[in-house]
């Protein structure tokens, strides 16, 4: 059902047009931070309104929608947006990767590999990775045009010397084509490697940071590291409890007061068609 | 055994649903009016108009119902609001000058043309609860007389005679727009005073009084604050003049700035400028303290490290839409994130432990 007294997707052509620019620009130059125009949405900042407008722009009525917030469709602002574009779209929704167009999400990528077509909109809090180095985006823009990413490593190499790891898990930089250092918004490093060569478009939207940028289909992109300390993805050393899937990223949830708890797959359609297709962990029922 | 968490959908419904009876709270009680709201809470109206961007009385009452009386709820109903609506063009400036002045004070002159006008103001009024409030709201009728058809002219008008003051020529650069054009800086002063003029008030006012106390300190003298109504005229192509469209009620302050001088310009006073929808003189006082702080930088003063002198850190800080949104997201599912740290810190205690054992047996 589609509330008539806004127009598709809730913003106007005009806006959409300016929003469209924007992704252009940035399939242009992968990993570049494009400014623009962020409108006031009917939902708080820092709750997706940048992944929101970017999904309304390039939504068309014949997509198909999916919604993820923490890999899972059934988190409560995975829900809200969802039934944001059901109201303002009116397109088809769904929470099967394999048969969405446009998916979008806030801290994961699908387990389930893309395809050519598809589109992933990431939300995103704070695009500039270089942000808590320097709080000062004119010194951040100035930084990344002059390709001065020393700060960062002196970052990565302080972490090593100081725990013998990288100490960041989520949002942990990478570089796009060897030009750009771009926050991938804070999905957990596990997720890192499934950025590069990837058969579909990725579109980062931050709203209220006012900046959008993309990384078009089969896109390289490396996770920032050293010789001696590689990258490494990594997720809890355990099956999925209801799944029994090894591979997948887990949330450890807590099951009673005493210290008992479970692995569960954080992508909940993953694990969903896995059981459905008989594959059983140790907790299921 | 562990059932994943479903129903998302019915919590979201029935938390909404639970939220509408608690706005309308005991229904025994007479429910308030709009009308109600626009005309007795008409400083609450005014400060959802102004940091909300958008003049209109009973759209503000009808946010600040639905919000429960929470301002910045009600200022983001607001300019979502105001998002959907289309643009069909800009007014011509107003006219301060022509102001039909409910309130008009000046704090550097004792009295001036146009005289000092107290108007419906808190100052001076002793701030004891009048408990005749809670029985009975009647109040007589407040004396009236003959307004003087006098022109009001601007106080710094007279200093600028002199040469006292700075200058300010006339400039018809079109402002840029921040709300259709990403805010980026440096930003100029009238981009400076647009992001001001919505800046949630709370935190203009302690920016202002930060600069009252020795960060950046400038010595303000209210020059002039003013309050009342303006018409708002519109040049019509087809007709080649301006129309009326409409009245707004402005809070316009200009405050009166020590300057030292510099190697290529003479002693002489500062401004500073507020200009804020409604009557909202906190906020326009707060504003035009902020500003003038933020002029250092072409006024040829130091950079003191002050936060008012600081326009990134101003600016970036000073949408209370923007603030919230940020802060309250931080309540939303972070599973993911969080496990990947507690595997880190898992990972980098079982080392640090064996690392002291290690250290034990040596």
């Amino acid at each position: 059902m589609t509330d008539q007294a806004y127009n598709f997707a809730y913003l106007d052509e005009q806006t959409k047009r300016m929003i469209r620019r924007a992704i252009l620009k940035g399939l242009a130059i992968p990993g570049y931070q494009v400014p623009f125009a962020s409108r006031e949405m009917p939902m708080p900042y820092g709750w997706g309104t940048g992944g929101v407008q970017v999904s309304a722009a390039v939504l068309t009525p014949e997509d198909r929608l999916k919604v993820i917030d923490q890999g899972a469709d059934d988190t409560t602002n995975a829900v809200s947006i969802r039934s944001f574009f059901q109201r303002t779209a009116g397109v088809e929704t769904t929470t099967k990767t394999a048969e969405a167009s446009v998916i979008q999400t806030r801290h994961r990528i699908p387990e389930e590999p893309l395809r050519e077509g598809q589109i992933l909109v990431y939300q995103v809090p704070i695009p500039e990775p270089l942000r808590f180095l320097e709080p000062r985006e004119s010194e951040t823009r100035k930084m990344h045009s002059l390709e001065e990413y020393g700060l960062m490593h002196v970052k990565l190499y302080e972490d090593i010397s100081r725990h013998g790891h990288i100490a960041t898990a989520y949002a942990y930089p990478v570089k796009v084509e060897a030009r750009y250092v771009m926050d991938p918004s804070p999905i957990p490093k596990f997720d890192n490697p499934k950025l590069s060569d990837n058969p579909a478009i990725q579109l980062f939207g931050a709203g209220r940071e006012q900046r959008i940028y993309a990384l078009p289909p089969w896109t390289q992109v490396a996770s920032l590291d050293f010789e001696d300390h590689p990258f490494e993805a990594s997720k809890a050393d355990h099956p999925c409890g209801l799944c029994g899937a090894t591979e997948s990223y887990l949330d450890e949830v807590i099951t009673d007061d005493a210290g008992g708890r479970m692995f569960v797959c954080s992508d909940t359609d993953h694990c969903d068609t896995r059981q459905a297709a008989g594959h059983r962990g140790k907790d299921a029922a | 055994m562990y059932v994943a968490v479903k129903g998302g959908e019915r919590a979201i419904e029935n938390a909404h649903a639970w939220l509408a009876e608690e706005r309308r709270g005991d229904p025994a009680v007479a429910e308030l009016s709009v009308a109600q709201i626009r005309e007795q809470l008409s400083l609450a109206v005014n400060r959802v108009m102004a940091e909300g961007s958008l003049y209109d009385p009973d759209l503000a009452a009808l946010a600040i119902k639905q919000a429960r009386g929470d301002l910045i709820e009600a200022i983001f109903l607001i300019r979502a609001y105001r998002t959907t609506l289309p643009r069909f063009g800009a007014s011509n400036p107003v006219d301060t000058a022509a102001m039909a002045c409910d309130r008009r004070i000046s704090a550097t002159f004792k009295d001036l043309p146009g005289g000092q006008v107290l108007g419906p103001t808190f100052d001076y009024t002793h701030r004891l609860l009048d408990f005749k409030l809670a029985a009975d709201g009647d109040v007589p009728a407040a004396p009236t007389r003959e307004t003087d058809a006098a022109p009001v002219p601007h106080v710094t008008d007279f200093l600028n005679r002199e040469g006292l003051i700075e200058d300010a020529p006339a400039d018809d650069t079109p402002p840029p727009d921040l709300t259709r054009e990403p805010l980026e800086t440096p930003a100029d002063r009238a981009l400076r005073l647009q992001a001001l003029t919505r800046a949630d008030e709370g935190f203009t006012l302690s920016m202002a009084y930060s600069t009252q106390r020795g960060y950046a300190r400038n010595h303000a003298f209210v020059g002039e604050l003013r309050i009342g109504a303006v018409p708002v005229e519109m040049e019509i192509p087809e007709l080649g003049f301006a129309v009326e469209i409409g009245e707004i009620t402005l809070t316009e302050c200009e405050t009166v700035n020590q300057f030292k001088g510099s190697k290529t310009e003479p002693p002489q006073f500062t401004r500073g400028y507020g200009l804020v929808f409604g009557q909202t003189e906190r906020k326009a006082i707060s504003m035009a303290l902020v500003d003038r702080a933020l002029r250092w930088e072409e006024l040829g003063e130091d950079f003191e490290g002050a936060p008012a002198q600081d326009a990134e850190f101003v600016l970036y800080h000073a949408d209370n839409i923007q603030a919230t949104g940020f802060l309250e997201h931080i309540k939303l599912p972070h599973y993911v994130d969080f496990q990947s740290e507690l595997e880190l810190v898992r990972k980098l205690r079982r080392e640090a432990t064996a690392a002291q054992v290690q250290e034990a047996a040596e």
